[in-house]
């Protein structure tokens, strides 16, 4: 089988980011951040804040009105170098779970994937991505309609690694889901990360989660951004974390800043 | 089927306690031996009408996907076509049968024109509607690849107005039924060599032959309801994948 080589992962800077959507207030209003390569950055902040409206415009979904992104070394979603997790699996329903992860590089126009890969290479490369994240091998072949909302976040976070991105973007993957598939999907993404590490903005409302993932937080609140929270929790790193002295300490500096976030 | 069985004794009964003329209700015996002696004469209009309809019908897919897909890219064109396709709707068919005689002569394909202009317009509208009701993070996962307006219609669009298509089809199938039988009205009268169900029905009507005219209508709603589970069919079976949207 042949593997895309594995390019490094981009940094991403953001200076004065202004977003207005028609006929409303500023959503983002003069957002300086950078998010370095390689690393994992949560945005945590109420509902509204604009965080997820700062990952669309990271992912290219939303145009900006002022202000410039520097992504370098430069990645294109269009590449499948940038690749988005919805806070839906965002599923095909009529595509069974490998012939969703096969559609993003059907659609990617990476040359490493599309222009080299045939189709039966396209099913391996497929296959061997649903292993890694641990999709039973029955399940490969079924509809989304016969998965369970952890098994369908799977197939969607095999989607958006399928193509080997330097950038992922992520947009409350796990919200949906019950603490048990939310700890083990955490876990897997560390572990993904640590195989390979990739630039990573995680949006998510679960300050824990946001510890637990991330190397750094920031909180956003009515559009603008805060100062960056460093997470310097040992790596590799899982769940059992949680229990840790330091993590405490982590959590009760996030959730104060978003406290004193939230009165001004 | 016990009410169906029950309103056919409730109708044998009333014919015979009544005495009501064979002309103007004959019994359900009456209408079985009918049924029995035309038979030559119904299932041949059968095959008639059945194949003018289901023409008709399988047209009014190709035709009414295909104006569907190019209303489906643009505004513009929506706007611009979509009255026409509303003309086609509130047209009386009845009313232009004779015209599109007129212009088409007396045969199977004026039969079958009839048909495509009845059965047309669920098929665009439904289509169109599929086309354009997509969920927009299926959307943005498309545009995030960069994805061609053709890769969207093909690989996003059109996987899912199949459901629509299904459900106008459904209509239409009975729709192209009503369409082929309302159409034969006209061309059988032309002395032409053709003969549907339609044909068989005015012929018997002036005639004055209630019997067997009753026969025809059972076998023109056998007709229907043929083309509508067979569209079923085919729903559950080769498209039953594209039947749920989760």
């Amino acid at each position: 089988m042949q593997t895309p080589p594995s390019s490094l992962p981009s940094s991403l800077v953001c200076r004065g980011l202004h977003v207005r959507f028609e006929n409303g207030p500023d959503v983002l209003r003069g957002i300086d951040c950078d998010f370095p390569a390689g690393e994992i950055t949560s945005l945590v902040g109420p509902s509204g804040c604009g965080k997820t409206t700062l990952l669309r415009v990271l992912a290219g979904l939303q145009k900006v009105g002022d202000g410039m992104i520097d992504i370098d070394p430069p990645a294109k979603a269009t590449n499948g170098e940038i690749a988005f997790v919805f806070q839906q699996p965002t599923l095909l329903p009529w595509r069974t779970a490998i012939d969703n992860v096969i559609l993003a590089i059907q659609l990617s126009r990476a040359k490493t994937l599309r222009g080299n890969l045939s189709p039966m290479e396209a099913m391996e490369l497929a296959e061997h991505e649903l292993g890694l994240m641990e999709l039973p091998k029955d399940a490969f072949r079924r509809f989304p309609r016969e998965l369970s909302g952890g098994m369908k976040m799977r197939v969607s976070l095999a989607r958006a690694l399928v193509t080997r991105p330097t950038v992922l973007l992520m947009d409350e993957p796990f919200a949906a889901l019950d603490d048990l598939s939310r700890t083990a999907l955490g876990d897997l993404l560390l572990r993904r990360w640590d195989e390979r590490p990739f630039t990573g903005v995680l949006v998510t409302h679960n300050i824990a989660e946001a510890a637990l993932l991330s190397h750094r937080v920031f909180v956003l609140n009515a559009g603008r951004i805060g100062e960056p929270i460093m997470d310097d929790l040992p790596r590799p790193r899982d769940e059992s974390v949680k229990t840790s002295t330091a993590f405490g300490q982590l959590y009760a500096r996030i959730s104060s800043a978003l406290r004193s976030q939230g009165h001004d | 089927m016990v009410l169906a069985l029950f309103a056919i004794v409730v109708w044998q009964v009333v014919v015979w306690a009544g005495e009501l003329p064979a002309i103007l209700l004959p019994s359900p015996w009456a209408v079985a031996t009918a049924a029995w002696e035309t038979r030559v004469d119904l299932f041949h209009g059968f095959r008639v009408t059945g194949a003018a309809a289901l023409s008709g019908f399988l047209l009014s897919v190709i035709i009414g996907t295909s104006i569907a897909a190019v209303m489906s890219q643009s505004v513009v064109l929506r706007l611009a076509m979509y009255p026409y396709v509303i003309l086609l709707q509130t047209v009386p068919i009845v009313a232009i049968a004779p015209l599109l005689v007129i212009w088409s002569g007396y045969e199977f394909r004026t039969v079958v024109l009839v048909t495509v202009i009845i059965s047309l317009f669920p098929i665009v509208n439904g289509v169109t509607e599929g086309l354009l009701a997509i969920p927009q993070d299926r959307l943005d996962l498309f545009r995030l690849y960069g994805a061609s307006r053709w890769q969207t219609l093909w690989r996003l669009r059109i996987p899912t107005a199949i459901q629509y298509l299904m459900i106008a089809a459904k209509t239409s199938a009975g729709l192209a039924v009503i369409g082929a039988i309302v159409a034969e009205f006209f061309v059988g009268t032309g002395g032409a060599n053709y003969s549907g169900l339609g044909t068989l029905i005015t012929g018997w009507q002036k005639m004055g032959r209630t019997a067997p005219l009753m026969a025809a209508l059972c076998m023109s709603t056998l007709l229907g309801v043929t083309m509508f589970v067979s569209v079923q069919f085919i729903s559950r079976t080769v498209l039953n994948r594209w039947m749920t949207q989760e």
